[in-house]
């Protein structure tokens, strides 16, 4: 199973969501090509109601610990409740350029 | 001193404190770039420590915050976020209240 499937699967499973994108992002930085380091995650949940950003995240980490402190280098992660995606017009943010720092 | 001592140390001793990839002037990482623009921006001083130079701190940092990547912002001897939390609360006008608040806030206490 490709890590971008093993992430799919492992959020799929823990947190419900009704919106998941996991987008490999890794072609916008400094690895070799076809690398999965570097992902973006937008997920929408009604696990997320009434949490705050930093609760949100840490809750996706733990789901991704394995992967975090293996092959993943970088997880952009933007964590809505069902109102909040919504209000945005289900749109995310766009992640940034590499700069080239050393992994 | 222990390095987990260290980083209790910078975070009790900075109201706002960065923890990133290179410096706000010649940041290292798309996300540390973003991050430091997004602080530099709401107009107030903050500190900040280059994780590249510090690897001691680099490896302990993630396991003490419950954060495992970088950048991370700690204000007030608390947490924020990263990048992603950091510009969405930028973007709403809530970093700078934060960071103004807090300032305002230990003005009042050295007074």
């Amino acid at each position: 199973m490709t890590i971008q499937a093993t992430i799919i699967d492992k959020l799929s499973t823990a947190l419900a969501p009704s919106h998941l994108e996991v987008i490999n992002e890794s072609d916008m930085h400094s690895v070799p090509a076809n690398s999965e380091t570097h992902f973006k995650v937008v997920l929408v949940s009604s696990a997320f109601t009434g949490k705050r950003s930093v609760a949100r995240h840490q809750q996706v980490y733990a789901v991704l610990k394995e992967e975090l402190e293996g092959p993943v280098h970088a997880l952009a992660l933007h964590t809505y409740c069902e109102q909040e995606w919504l209000l945005r017009q289900q749109q995310s943010p766009d992640s940034p350029d590499c700069l080239g720092g050393s992994k | 001193m222990d390095i987990v001592d260290t980083i209790k140390e910078q975070i009790a001793s900075n109201q706002v404190i960065l923890y990133m990839k290179g410096s706000p002037n010649q940041p290292q990482c798309g996300f540390s770039a973003r991050t430091s623009q997004a602080l530099m921006g709401c107009g107030e001083r903050f500190a900040f420590v280059d994780i590249l130079s510090n690897p001691e701190i680099r490896a302990a940092l993630p396991a003490y915050a419950n954060w495992p990547t970088f950048p991370q912002l700690w204000v007030d001897g608390e947490l924020v976020g990263g990048c992603d939390i950091v510009c969405e609360m930028f973007e709403k006008g809530e970093l700078k209240t934060l960071l103004k608040e807090t300032v305002a806030q230990h003005a009042d206490q050295s007074e």
